[in-house]
């Protein structure tokens, strides 16, 4: 596996412009010829296909919802940083920039997070161009607040539903192509496999999800913009569809995974209940602007939160680290909130529980602006937990929630497939380690508008083929293929539902790949997996026919390839012998018990490339290079 | 608790479709009404049926897939909440429940639960949208909006797009949907250029996809779980009847 990064030459800030006039183009005339396939309608794929489909390709758009947007972008609550400085408070690209290598730890790419911050201002200005109603102040100017991780206030929001305000733009832009009859939509598809030909990747095998059909899809280049994989967990913050089986089918056909250990585990959500859990709440981070999140100072303290007076209360984040306090980034409030939790702070009844607490807001601003700025999320808190967080504290806990991880991509989005393109969550992009909180917006945006729909021209221009026949060999193997797993998923009629090995795998998972992770934990789960992968083969049921919408053949298809990628993620986290970011070894750590990087050995992306069904993963690497940002121990004390 | 549930099962859009009893046995008070059917649907695969289609995703009440009927109410009977944020604290033990899809011309049933809403999308592609080529966008303060026209575009852009007003509806009409978008757009200065091409293009694409005429009802109101006011249809009204006659002048 070859791993060009094809950063271009030259200073940070000239990069992007001068690798824009590098680029071959495609004549405006023959675009229309050329057929682009883009998987995912979230955020990257919905701009991305609108986009491509407005510089004049031929764009089919596939989905499996029932509307684009349905995509899981949608419940992005917080906001999009953008380098606006329109609060005139020292911002500026390049602290953008510096803010987000720094909150990644040091595991990501200086030259496409410079990019990224560069366009962060271009998507503002055409997220309001097509109407999406951001927060604005009594002047009619834009609004702002500041989230975890910055000093400055750059994060632009739409009341908690800023995610859902940013999709329904893009997919507004889709649905005017989509009427134009410049982009075919094609939704109740889910992709089960790429097509390549000639080691390029030239279609997908999808499987219509109502009438069971299996069918080849060809085209010039393929775009996956199909997410991240918190699902592995079973309980996460996705929505219960979110799964790896594109980008992991994609992966077994020869594109790199990269970094599949690097997760984000969300410090605010809302604590498991019980054993019927379906998923986990995420409450935006935005909340800890303005709450205080403590535990009581005496452990087992059972008294309600109202009852326990200041001096019995430790602000453990405001203690620890008095610059950021409570705004420290989500790895690092993540992990002492597990602390306070393992040293028997925790509470609620399952004792993993910290308190968020709005009561010292509330008093200063007023009921009515903690409203106005978080109501909705109140109501959500109160509806799910029955308890009225403007009477009490909040209580919280971290979840699984984005992954860093994915399909590797060099400076064009492109993965190790020549052809084939991995936008937003799916590729292991410009957060490295550690996302900081109104980023991921950013970055589905930035590829799907911005990147991808140029730098896909510069491949299509030097490589677009010959149509490729339905019946082509290739076409008709990798079609044959998806049948005969979709048979085999359909035959399989033991006594172990399919929701049940998920469950297992989730746990497992969470347990040793989790938040904290220790070489034995991981050796364990290395040993479980393949046996709890043979038993699902083996032992699972899957009710119902092929020919018919199959909630059940759907989920174990996905689960089986989580079965998969559990077990690489594993894998990668062992091999990695140091702590960054979202990725903490016990064995890796400062004896304040911070994150240790190991600068030497790690400042790579490991890049793992598939060798078959009983052959290990091979590992590769791309060295990191700061040129820039000199890498330091974080500090946000 | 134990609960008694009637549940809409239909194997596919030819079928008639009937109501099938299920007991819902020890349901805790903390589960959500969807976390409710899973366990259902558990016990049913574990006894080699097939489980209950239902669609949902989200389970945080914002990507809008989830809607059911429940005892009569799309979206059961809390106010302002989807289904998948109902919880079951709600109910007592011994409480019957029914369960339908939502029943509309407009949303042909696909399995049991599962109904096909893309006729939403295709009035979005009508003209739902502002034309703004990627990149061609003027600075993002250059046009200041009042504060007041914003928020008033984003209670209108919070519709997410479930059906419940339509489902809610006794004509089965998408007036609500429809003129939340209409709306959303065309309070905006940004909207302004398209106003009139939008407000006719989104209520012809209506008409052609089998929803109802509106007469004020206003049930789609109670049952919108985003609280999205008819207000908005007396907006639409107002900019479909001067788009109109300014279409015939």
């Amino acid at each position: 596996m070859k791993l060009d990064s094809r950063i271009p030459s030259g200073p940070i800030a000239q990069k992007w412009d001068q690798h824009k006039f590098e680029m071959k183009l495609v004549n405006p005339a023959n675009k229309r010829k050329h057929h682009v396939i883009v998987v995912g309608s979230g955020l990257a794929g919905a701009s991305a296909a609108a986009t491509l489909a407005e510089l004049g390709y031929a764009v089919t758009c596939f989905t499996y919802h029932d509307s684009p947007r349905r995509a899981h972008s949608i419940a992005a609550q917080g906001g999009i940083n953008a380098a606006k400085n329109y609060q005139g408070d020292g911002d500026s690209i390049y602290r953008l920039f510096y803010d987000t290598v720094k909150g990644g730890d040091f595991r990501s790419r200086e030259a496409n997070v410079y990019r990224l911050a560069q366009l962060s201002v271009n998507i503002i200005d055409q997220a309001v161009a097509q109407g999406v109603p951001f927060a604005r102040e009594y002047g009619g100017m834009l609004a702002n607040r500041s989230f975890g991780g910055a000093q400055v206030s750059r994060t632009f929001y739409a009341r908690g539903q800023t995610g859902q305000q940013l999709l329904l733009g893009a997919y507004q832009a889709l649905m005017k192509q989509v009427g134009s009859g410049a982009v075919r939509l094609r939704p109740m598809k889910e992709m089960h496999d790429l097509i390549l030909v000639d080691g390029h990747a030239r279609g997908i095998v999808t499987r219509d999800l109502i009438s069971g059909e299996i069918e080849s899809w060809t085209a010039d280049a393929v775009v996956l913009g199909t997410g991240g994989y918190s699902n592995v967990f079973y309980l996460s913050t996705n929505a219960m569809k979110c799964n790896v089986t594109a980008a992991w089918r994609a992966h077994k056909r020869g594109a790199g995974f990269a970094n599949p250990c690097f997760t984000q585990i969300h410090p605010t959500c809302i604590p498991v209940s019980g054993e019927y859990q379906s998923k986990l709440t995420l409450m935006s981070e935005s909340l800890r602007n303005d709450g205080r999140i403590w535990v009581p100072r005496n452990a087992g303290d059972g008294r309600a939160p109202n009852e326990i007076s200041a001096a019995d209360r430790d602000y453990y984040l405001e203690r620890m680290y008095p610059s950021f306090g409570n705004l420290v980034p989500r790895d690092l409030a993540s992990r002492r909130a597990k602390d306070m939790c393992d040293d028997g702070y925790g509470v609620g009844s399952s004792g993993r529980g910290v308190y968020l607490d709005f009561a010292d807001a509330i008093e200063r601003l007023g009921e009515e602006a903690i409203r106005e700025r978080y109501g909705n999320l109140f109501e959500m808190y109160e509806r799910i937990t029955g308890e009225n967080p403007y009477g009490q504290p909040m209580r919280i806990y971290p979840a699984p929630h984005y992954t860093m991880g994915g399909l590797w991509v060099d400076y064009n989005l492109m993965s190790t497939i020549p052809g084939l393109h991995v936008i937003g969550e799916a590729n292991f992009s410009d957060h490295g380690a550690n996302r900081l909180g109104a980023s991921a917006l950013m970055q589905g945006l930035a590829d799907g508008y911005f990147i991808l729909p140029y730098t896909i021209g510069d491949y299509i221009a030097r490589h677009a083929g010959d149509p490729i026949a339905p019946d082509h060999p290739d076409v008709a193997g990798t079609v044959e293929g998806v049948k005969s797993r979709t048979a085999r998923l359909l035959a399989m009629d033991g006594n172990r539902t399919v929701e049940s090995v998920h469950r297992e795998l989730g746990r497992l998972m969470w347990d040793n790949c989790g938040m904290a992770r220790t070489a034995t934990g991981l050796r364990t789960a290395l040993e479980r997996i393949p046996t709890l992968r043979e038993e699902f083969w083996e032992d699972a049921k899957v009710v119902g026919g092929g020919g018919t919408l199959n909630q059940v053949l759907e989920r174990a298809a996905r689960v089986a390839d989580f079965l998969e990628l559990g077990e690489l993620m594993c894998r990668d986290a062992l091999a990695r012998e140091e702590s960054c970011g979202g990725h903490f070894r016990e064995e890796h750590q400062t004896p304040e018990g911070e994150a240790k990087r190991n600068d030497d050995g790690f400042s790579h992306a490991s890049v793992w490339g598939y060798t078959g069904e009983d052959s290990a993963p091979v590992e590769h690497r791309e060295p990191l290079e700061f040129e820039y940002v000199t890498p330091s121990q974080r500090s946000y004390k | 608790m134990n609960l008694t549930l009637h549940v809409w099962r239909q194997a596919s859009p030819d079928d008639r479709g009937r109501f099938v009893t299920y007991e819902a046995l020890d349901v805790e008070a903390h589960m959500s009404f969807l976390e409710m059917l899973d366990v259902v649907n558990e016990g049913l695969e574990e006894r080699g049926e097939e489980p209950i289609a239902f669609d949902h995703d989200c389970r945080e009440g914002i990507c809008g897939t989830c809607g059911m009927v429940v005892n009569g109410r799309p979206h059961g009977p809390w106010k302002r909440t989807t289904v998948c944020q109902l919880h079951m604290r709600e109910y007592r033990d011994g409480d019957d429940i029914w369960i339908e899809p939502w029943r509309a011309a407009g949303f042909p049933v696909i399995r049991d639960l599962v109904v096909d809403r893309t006729s939403l999308d295709r009035i979005v592609a009508a003209g739902g949208f502002i034309s703004a080529r990627t990149g061609s966008a003027p600075d993002a303060n250059a046009i200041p909006v009042p504060k007041a026209h914003a928020e008033r575009a984003m209670d209108a852009a919070s519709c997410i797009g479930c059906g419940a007003c339509v489902a809610a509806c006794p004509n089965a009409s998408a007036m609500l949907f429809t003129s939340a978008k209409v709306a959303h757009l065309n309070l905006l200065p940004q909207g302004r250029p398209e106003k009139a091409m939008r407000v006719i293009d989104m209520v012809l694409q209506m008409e052609a996809e089998n929803f109802g005429s509106c007469t004020n009802h206003g049930a789609c109101e109670t049952a919108c779980p985003k609280d999205i006011s008819v207000d908005f249809i007396a907006l639409l009204n107002r900019d479909y009847l001067s788009a109109a006659v300014g279409r015939s002048g």
